[in-house]
């Protein structure tokens, strides 16, 4: 089932809201649960008719809950030394140094992850630091890279092909499947990101 | 530890067992063998639990060796099978003692063959499971001429099956495909899907069936219009900005940008992992 809402607080309520009660056990079937922009996947396991509970769970969804994060804090270290950094300053009209002190000002939240595992696509960015993808994508941008991106910001776990505009880079690993937690940064996190020289 | 040795590998030889599902709102793709009730099948036959890892193999050209004595057995379509030199068939345990070399050739129609060994393929799991996903670069590497692969203790009995054939496949293939959840983004979807004909891309890959043919127009009000990014289920049939359907198959990223007009059924999935590039492709909308 594919639920849409009209934004990615409203997302975050449904994710919060179905991740509740299947911790409370009222999803047993529930097989993913994918938050995105403005839809929240809910997968349950073929034929087991989980989806009536899952309406029933989601008739009762309060879309403007404010929804309590019991989320962790993660703090991401980053060199702002990207190669996009002097074309988002001139499009921000601002200096190159207070990029950084925009980016790094302000709490973030994981609103969901996709592209590649652990990529986190994070909302909370300044209006100024609101711009456009690059026209030309790169075919390759390194592990650690921190970019923006529309509303978004995040960190490219791996080296990949990429159209965001980098800023800086991070030497945080991101994602490690042998960890207990794979991803650094997961749907629902607070995350904030502290210049280094 | 019990092993076999890859003596040579064609185009393609991974490990898969039934994949990662579970960890898709971290970006990962659900992976695991494109025909999946083709694996459950060869590890029936050589007494396995369905959910053990063996070896997928696209278009043949593997050879093995047994370096103990062990029970495999290849599904999949039609293909011949030598065990030192003698003829042996799919479908059925094969004994191998040690030093027992099996070569697979291509099969003689389909893509993809599995070889289950009792015990299973026993490299190491990642994020509960051994498939390897061509996407994110997650489990183990494509399994090379020369790697030595580990198995598991068997368990259970190789006792095989009293009639079993390999499935054939229709020249032509018509898939079901259940409108949603952005149809509304296409003109009249169901005609057009119904009115297209499409052949299999040869740019398809365990990522997602790429199709050829007609572009499917969008609707007046969508034209040119971008989608927030949204979650995608394998399956999926997703049209790209030039119009041509990609059906996601199990290394599908978790979230895609473009709207999905529907979703292949899975019963009907397996079926697209045997399909060779150039198969005339129909789609059928349902629902």
């Amino acid at each position: 089932m594919l639920i849409e809402v009209d934004s990615l607080d409203e997302v975050d309520a449904v994710r919060a809201a179905l991740a509740d009660a299947a911790r409370e056990g009222r999803l047993p079937d529930l097989a993913e649960l994918v938050p995105a922009a403005r839809t929240v996947l809910a997968a349950v396991r073929p034929g087991s008719g989980g989806l009536a509970a899952l309406r029933d769970v989601l008739t009762g969804v309060d879309l403007n809950a404010a929804v309590g994060r019991d989320s962790r804090e993660v703090v991401l270290p980053v060199h702002y030394d990207g190669p996009d950094l002097a074309l988002v300053a001139e499009t921000a009209g601002v200096g190159v140094a207070e990029v950084a002190a925009l980016h790094s000002g302000v709490e973030y939240s994981v609103a969901f992850s996709g592209f590649a595992p652990g990529f986190g696509y994070l909302v909370g960015l300044p209006d100024a630091l609101r711009q456009p993808r690059l026209d030309q994508p790169r075919t390759r941008v390194p592990a650690g890279s921190v970019g923006i991106a529309g509303e978004f910001t995040g960190a490219y776990p791996r080296s990949s092909p990429g159209g965001w505009r980098l800023i800086g880079r991070t030497d945080a690993v991101l994602f490690d499947s042998h960890r207990d937690r794979p991803a650094l940064l997961t749907p629902g996190d607070r995350v904030r990101f502290e210049a280094r020289a | 530890m019990r092993t076999v040795t890859i003596v040579a590998t064609g185009p393609q030889v991974l490990v898969q067992d039934l994949g990662r599902p579970g960890f898709a709102h971290l970006g990962v793709p659900p992976s695991g063998a494109l025909d999946a009730p083709a694996l459950r099948l060869a590890n029936r036959l050589v007494g396995n639990a369905e959910s053990l890892a063996g070896l997928e193999i696209l278009l043949g050209g593997l050879r093995l060796r047994a370096e103990s004595p062990c029970f495999v057995a290849v599904t999949g379509p039609s293909a011949s099978i030598t065990v030192d030199g003698r003829q042996r068939g799919t479908h059925t345990p094969i004994h191998l003692s040690i030093g027992d070399e099996l070569t697979l050739a291509q099969p003689t129609d389909g893509l993809r063959n599995y070889l289950a060994v009792n015990g299973g393929v026993a490299v190491d799991a990642e994020l509960g499971s051994r498939s390897t996903d061509v996407l994110s670069g997650i489990g183990p590497a494509q399994v090379r001429a020369g790697d030595v692969v580990p198995l598991g203790e068997p368990r259970g009995i190789a006792a095989g099956a009293d009639q079993l054939a390999a499935s054939a496949l229709p020249a032509e293939l018509t898939l079901s495909v259940l409108l949603g959840p952005r149809e509304d983004w296409f003109d009249e979807p169901a005609a057009q899907l119904r009115a297209g004909t499409w052949r299999v891309s040869p740019e398809s890959n365990r990522i997602g069936l790429r199709l050829t043919g007609p572009a499917l127009r969008r609707a007046a009000p969508y034209a040119g219009l971008e989608l927030p990014s949204e979650p995608v289920v394998t399956g999926a049939v997703q049209v790209p900005a030039n119009g041509r359907p990609v059906v996601f198959l199990a290394d599908h990223p978790t979230t895609g940008g473009y709207p999905v007009v529907g979703v292949v059924p899975t019963s009907e999935l397996a079926t697209l992992a045997q399909v060779r590039p150039g198969t005339v492709v129909r789609l059928r909308p349902v629902g």
